[in-house]
C-alpha cells in the first residue's frame, strides 16, 4: 500500500491543474456568457456570401443568391 | 411570413402582410421591399427596408433564417444623428469610456439595444468585426453589451457606431468602470471561492469514503494518519479562502452585538476544523473535514445562484445613460446649431429638440408648440401639449414639431435626479426590513449555541476536558448540518427556476418569502394595468361612410405620424389606407390633408369644427378615460373615434382573484383622477387614487407599512422606482423602464397579468415547502441532538443521518420544479 505516498499527491496535483484551469477559464471571461456560445456554434460562419470568404469560394456558386 | 403578388391581388382591400423585418403590419399602397435570398419582401418603412438591405448587402442576410424573434422596427436614421455620433470621436469625450491599449488600439464597452434572439449577436459580430480596422468585437448575449477594439489610424469610434446603426441596432458606449465592473468582480470572486470548495470538498469526500471504510474494516495506522493529513491540505484553502464571506459577515453581526445565520456557520466550520487538525495532529479522535467542506460548498452555491439573478436585474446607471440623451443642439445667439455632450448643457443654454428626441435637462419651452409624452416621468398617459413658457422635463420626449427650450436646470437638481435620489434612500432602508428574518434566525441561533455550552459544561464536569469537547463539535455539527442550511435556499432556486420558466424572473432571495406573506397588493395605472398607449375602442361614423374607410381615412391623414393617437389610429386602420397631398399638422389640434379633391381633418373637435361650415356638437358623453377624436371635411362631420389607454387582458381576473386570496388590492397612478377612478370602477378595485406624484405614492405605501401590511408593489415606470424600492417586495412589467427593473425584486417579463396570482400561489406553496423542511431539519435536530449529547453517535452514523437528511429536503424542495 505505500504506492499511496505516490499516488495520492499525484492526485493532488491534478486537482492542483484542474483549479489553475477553472480559474484561468474565469479571467479569460469563459463564464462570462454562458447563453451565447450555444447559440454561437450553429451559425454558419464559412458563407461564401459573406464577403470575407467571397475570395475562397469563389467557383462555388449561391444556391439561391 | 412571405406574401406572393397573387394572394395579395385575391383580397386588395384589407389583408394583413406583416414587414419581413420587424413583423408589424405593412400599410397597403406602400411600395417598400427587400430583395432577400433571392425573393422581394414586404417592407413596412423605409427605415426597415435600408436595414434589410444593409443586411444583405453585407453578405449577412442567413440572418433572416436564423433568428427566432422579429427584429425591432427600424427608425429612421437623421443624418443630425449620424452627425451627433461623431462627437464621440472626440478625446474630451471619450475619456470617459474608451481605454487606450497602446499608442493606436482603442477599447470601448457598448450597450447594445435591439437585441432580441442569438442571431442578433451572429448579426452585429459579423457585420461589425468586417468593418476595416475592427480588431475585436464581442457581443455578450446575457447582458446585450459589447465589446469593441478598434485600431485608431484605421477607423474612428463614430464609424462602428453607425455601422451598428445600418443594421438596425443602437449602440451607447458606457462607462464600465462603475456598477459593471464591480459586478464582474464580484462574479469572479464568487466563482473562484466555489472552484476550490466544490474540487476541495469531492477530494475530501473521496478520502473520508476511505476512512469511514476503513474505521468499519479495521485499517492500517500509518494510512490512516496519511489520509487525514492529505484530507488537512485539502480542507485548509476551502476553510480559508472559499468560506471568508461567512467569517467577514459573522464579524460583522458580532460587531454590531446581532446573531445572524452566519454566526454559528462560522463557528461550526471554525470550531470543526481547529478540532480536526487538533486530532490529526495528535492522531486520535474524530475529523470533520468532509463535513465542514461539503457545508462550505452547499451554502457557496446558494450564494451564487442567489447573486447571478441580482446582477440580470439591470442597473441603474445604464437606465440613466438611457434616459438623458448624449448630445444636444445647442443654438447660440446667431441661430447657430452645435452639437454638444448634454453634460456640457449650462443653464441658460437656448436648446433645439426635434421630434422624437428625448429633452436633455430642465427648462422651458421658448419657442414653438408641440406635446410632450412624460409617461415614464409621471404616468400620464397622453402626451402634454406644451408652448412658449411651458416647463419642460429632462428624459421627456418632444413629439409633434421642433420646441426650442431654455435650459433651467442641469445634473443634480433635475427632476430626474430627485426621482433617483428618492430611490437610492428608499433602497438604503429596505435591509432594516430584511433584518426581521434575521431577528428570527437569532433566537435559533441563541439557543443552538446555549445548548452546546450546556453540553460541554455537563460532560467536563462529569467527564474530563477532550471527552466534552468531542461531544460538543459532534452537537455543533450534527445540529448545524446541510438540512437547516439547505431548507431555504434549495426551496428558493427550485421555485425560483419554475417561476423563470414561466416568465417571471426573480432578482432578490427573499423576494418569493416575502410574497407568500404580503397582505396588500398596490397597483400602478399607465403600463402596468394598461398598455400605456391608447387604443381605438370605438368608432362611430355619423355620415353615410363606413366605420373602416373613415378609420382608412384618419389613418391616411395620421400617416408617419408618432403622435400616440395617430399611431393608435393607424394600428387600428391596419392595411388599405390611401395616399394624402398636402398634408400639414398643426401641433395639438390635429392634421389635414387633401384626398381626391377634399380637404379633411382629423384631430380635436374644435379644430375639425373649424372647417366645417356647420359647428360641431360637443360630445357630451364624455367619460374620463377617454379621448374623443374628430374626423371631418367642409361639408360636415365623419365620425368619432373613441381611445382610450386599453386595459391589458386579464386584469379584471387578476384583481379577483387576488381578492379571493385574501389581499386587499389598491391602484395608486399619477395619471387624472378621473380616469383613473374609471379603472378602478372596471376592475372592482375598492381603493384607487389619482394625480399622485412618485414622493405621494411613497407616503401612501409608508403609512400602510406603519399599519403593519406587507405591501407588494406592481409598476413599470421611472416614477414608480422609489415606490418599487420602499416596498417589501416589487414586481416590474417586461417591458418597463430598467430603472425600475433594477429596483424590482421580480419582473414579469411575459407581460401577463396572471402571472402575478401565479406568482403569489407560487410564493405560498414555496413557503410551505420552506416550513416542511424546516420542521423535518428542526426534527431531525431534535432527535440528533440528545443522542449526540449524550455521546452516542459515532462519525458514520452522523455522515449517513446528516445526507439522508439534506438528500430528504433537496428532494422535497423539487417538488417545487413541477407547476
Amino acid at each position: 500500500m505505500r504506492i499511496l505516498y505516490l499516488l495520492i499527491p499525484m492526485a493532488l496535483g491534478v486537482v492542483g491543474v484542474a483549479l489553475w484551469g477553472f480559474i484561468w477559464a474565469v479571467r479569460s471571461g469563459q463564464f462570462d456568457d454562458l447563453e451565447g456560445p450555444a447559440h454561437r456554434i450553429l451559425m454558419d460562419d464559412d458563407d461564401p456570401r459573406i464577403p470575407r470568404y467571397r475570395d475562397r469560394a469563389d467557383d462555388d456558386k449561391p444556391l439561391n443568391g | 411570413m412571405s406574401m406572393t403578388a397573387e394572394s395579395r391581388a385575391s383580397d386588395a382591400t384589407r389583408i394583413d402582410i406583416s414587414c419581413f423585418h420587424c413583423g408589424l403590419p405593412v400599410v397597403t399602397g406602400t411600395t417598400y421591399t427587400a430583395v432577400i435570398n433571392g425573393q422581394q419582401q414586404p417592407m413596412c418603412c423605409h427605415g426597415c427596408a435600408a436595414v434589410a438591405e444593409a443586411i444583405v448587402a453585407a453578405g449577412l442576410s442567413d440572418f433572416y433564417q436564423h433568428r427566432t424573434a422579429p427584429s425591432r422596427r427600424a427608425e429612421d436614421l437623421i443624418p443630425e444623428q449620424l452627425r451627433g455620433l461623431e462627437l464621440y470621436d472626440r478625446g474630451d469625450l471619450q475619456q470617459s469610456f474608451v481605454r487606450q491599449e497602446d499608442e493606436h488600439v482603442r477599447e470601448a464597452a457598448l450597450i447594445l439595444e435591439g437585441i432580441v434572439c442569438a442571431a442578433c449577436v451572429w448579426l452585429n459580430e459579423h457585420h461589425v468585426n468586417a468593418l476595416p480596422g475592427v480588431l475585436e468585437f464581442r457581443v455578450n448575449y446575457s447582458t446585450h453589451r459589447a465589446r469593441v477594439r478598434w485600431d485608431e489610424r484605421q477607423t474612428k469610434l463614430s464609424t462602428i457606431l453607425a455601422a451598428i446603426a445600418a443594421i438596425g441596432y443602437i449602440a451607447h458606449p458606457f462607462d464600465p468602470s462603475r456598477q459593471e465592473s464591480l459586478q464582474k468582480r464580484e462574479r469572479a470572486v464568487a466563482l473562484r471561492r466555489l472552484a476550490v470548495a466544490g474540487l476541495g470538498s469531492m477530494q475530501v469526500m473521496m478520502l473520508a469514503v476511505g476512512l469511514y471504510v476503513g474505521e468499519a474494516q479495521g485499517m492500517e495506522e500509518w494510512i490512516r494518519q496519511f489520509l487525514r493529513w492529505i484530507s488537512l491540505v485539502l480542507a485548509a484553502p476551502v476553510v480559508a479562502y472559499a468560506a471568508q464571506p461567512f467569517f467577514t459577515a459573522a464579524t460583522r453581526d458580532l460587531r454590531r452585538h446581532q446573531l445572524g445565520m452566519d454566526v454559528p456557520v462560522a463557528l461550526a466550520v471554525l470550531a470543526a476544523f481547529a478540532a480536526s487538525v487538533w486530532h490529526t495532529w495528535r492522531g486520535d479522535g474524530e475529523v470533520y473535514y468532509d463535513s465542514v467542506t461539503m457545508f462550505v460548498f452547499f451554502l457557496l452555491t446558494g450564494r451564487f445562484l442567489e447573486m447571478a439573478a441580482r446582477h440580470r436585474a439591470g442597473q441603474i446607471s445604464e437606465a440613466l445613460v438611457r434616459m438623458l440623451p448624449a448630445t444636444a443642439i445647442r443654438l447660440d445667439a446667431g441661430g447657430t446649431e452645435t452639437v454638444v455632450p448634454s453634460a456640457e448643457l449650462a443653464p441658460g443654454d437656448r436648446v433645439l429638440v426635434r421630434p422624437g428626441d428625448t429633452i436633455p435637462a430642465d427648462g422651458r419651452v421658448e419657442e414653438g408648440a408641440s406635446s410632450v409624452d412624460e409617461s415614464l416621468l409621471t404616468g400620464e398617459s397622453l402626451p402634454l401639449p406644451r408652448q412658449a413658457g411651458d416647463a419642460l422635463i429632462g428624459g421627456s420626449v418632444n413629439i409633434e414639431s421642433p420646441l426650442v427650450m431654455c435650459i433651467d436646470k442641469v445634473g443634480a437638481e433635475t427632476v430626474l435626479s430627485a426621482i433617483v435620489r428618492l430611490l437610492d434612500r428608499a433602497q438604503g432602508e429596505k435591509p432594516r426590513l430584511a433584518l426581521l428574518t434575521d431577528r428570527i434566525a437569532a433566537h435559533f441561533v441563541a439557543a443552538l449555541l446555549l445548548v452546546s455550552v450546556l453540553v460541554f459544561l455537563a460532560w467536563w464536569y462529569w467527564a474530563n476536558f477532550d471527552t466534552a469537547f468531542r461531544i460538543t463539535l459532534a452537537v455543533l455539527v450534527v445540529t448545524c448540518p446541510c438540512a437547516l442550511s439547505l431548507a431555504t435556499p434549495t426551496a428558493m432556486v427550485a421555485a425560483t427556476g419554475a417561476l423563470t420558466r414561466q416568465g417571471i424572473l426573480t432578482t432578490r432571495g427573499h423576494a418569493l418569502e416575502t410574497l407568500a406573506q404580503v397582505t396588500h397588493i398596490i397597483f400602478d395605472k399607465t403600463g402596468t394595468l394598461s398598455y400605456g398607449r391608447p387604443q381605438v375602442v370605438a368608432v362611430e361614423a355619423v355620415a353615410d361612410l363606413e366605420p373602416r374607410q373613415c378609420l382608412a381615412l384618419a389613418a391616411a391623414l395620421e400617416r408617419g405620424s408618432e403622435h400616440p393617437v395617430g399611431r393608435a389610429l393607424m394600428a387600428a386602420a391596419g392595411a388599405g389606407v390611401p395616399l394624402v397631398s398636402e398634408w400639414r399638422n398643426t401641433p395639438g389640434s390635429g392634421v389635414e390633408g387633401w384626398l381626391d379633391g377634399r380637404c379633411y381633418r382629423v384631430g380635436r373637435p374644435t379644430f375639425v369644427a373649424a372647417l366645417c361650415p356647420e359647428a360641431i356638437a360637443l360630445r357630451d358623453d364624455l367619460d374620463a378615460a377617454s379621448t374623443w377624436v374628430a374626423l371631418g371635411d367642409e361639408r360636415g362631420l365623419l365620425a368619432w373615434f373613441q381611445l382610450s389607454d386599453a386595459l391589458r387582458p386579464g386584469a379584471a381576473d387578476m384583481v379577483a382573484a387576488l381578492q379571493a386570496r385574501g389581499l386587499q388590492v389598491e391602484l395608486l397612478s399619477g395619471d387624472r383622477p378621473e380616469v383613473v377612478a374609471h379603472v378602478a370602477a372596471e376592475l372592482a378595485i375598492p381603493t384607487a387614487m389619482g394625480g399622485l406624484s412618485p414622493q405621494d405614492k411613497l407616503e401612501r405605501v409608508r403609512v400602510l407599512q406603519q399599519q403593519g401590511a406587507v405591501v407588494a408593489m406592481v409598476g413599470d415606470g421611472v416614477n414608480d422606482a422609489p415606490v418599487l424600492a420602499a416596498a417589501q417586495i416589487s414586481l416590474a412589467m417586461g417591458s418597463g423602464t430598467q430603472l425600475a427593473h433594477a429596483t424590482a425584486d421580480m419582473i414579469l417579463l411575459s407581460e401577463r397579468l396572471e402571472q402575478v396570482v401565479r406568482g403569489v400561489d407560487m410564493a405560498r406553496r414555496t413557503l410551505v415547502i420552506m416550513r416542511e423542511n424546516f420542521a423535518w431539519a428542526i426534527g431531525y435536530n431534535l432527535i440528533a441532538l440528545p443522542l449526540a449529547a449524550g455521546g452516542w453517535l459515532t462519525p458514520w452514523m452522523s455522515a449517513i443521518g446528516m445526507s439522508f437528511s439534506s438528500l430528504l429536503v433537496v428532494v422535497n424542495a423539487l417538488r417545487l420544479r413541477q407547476s
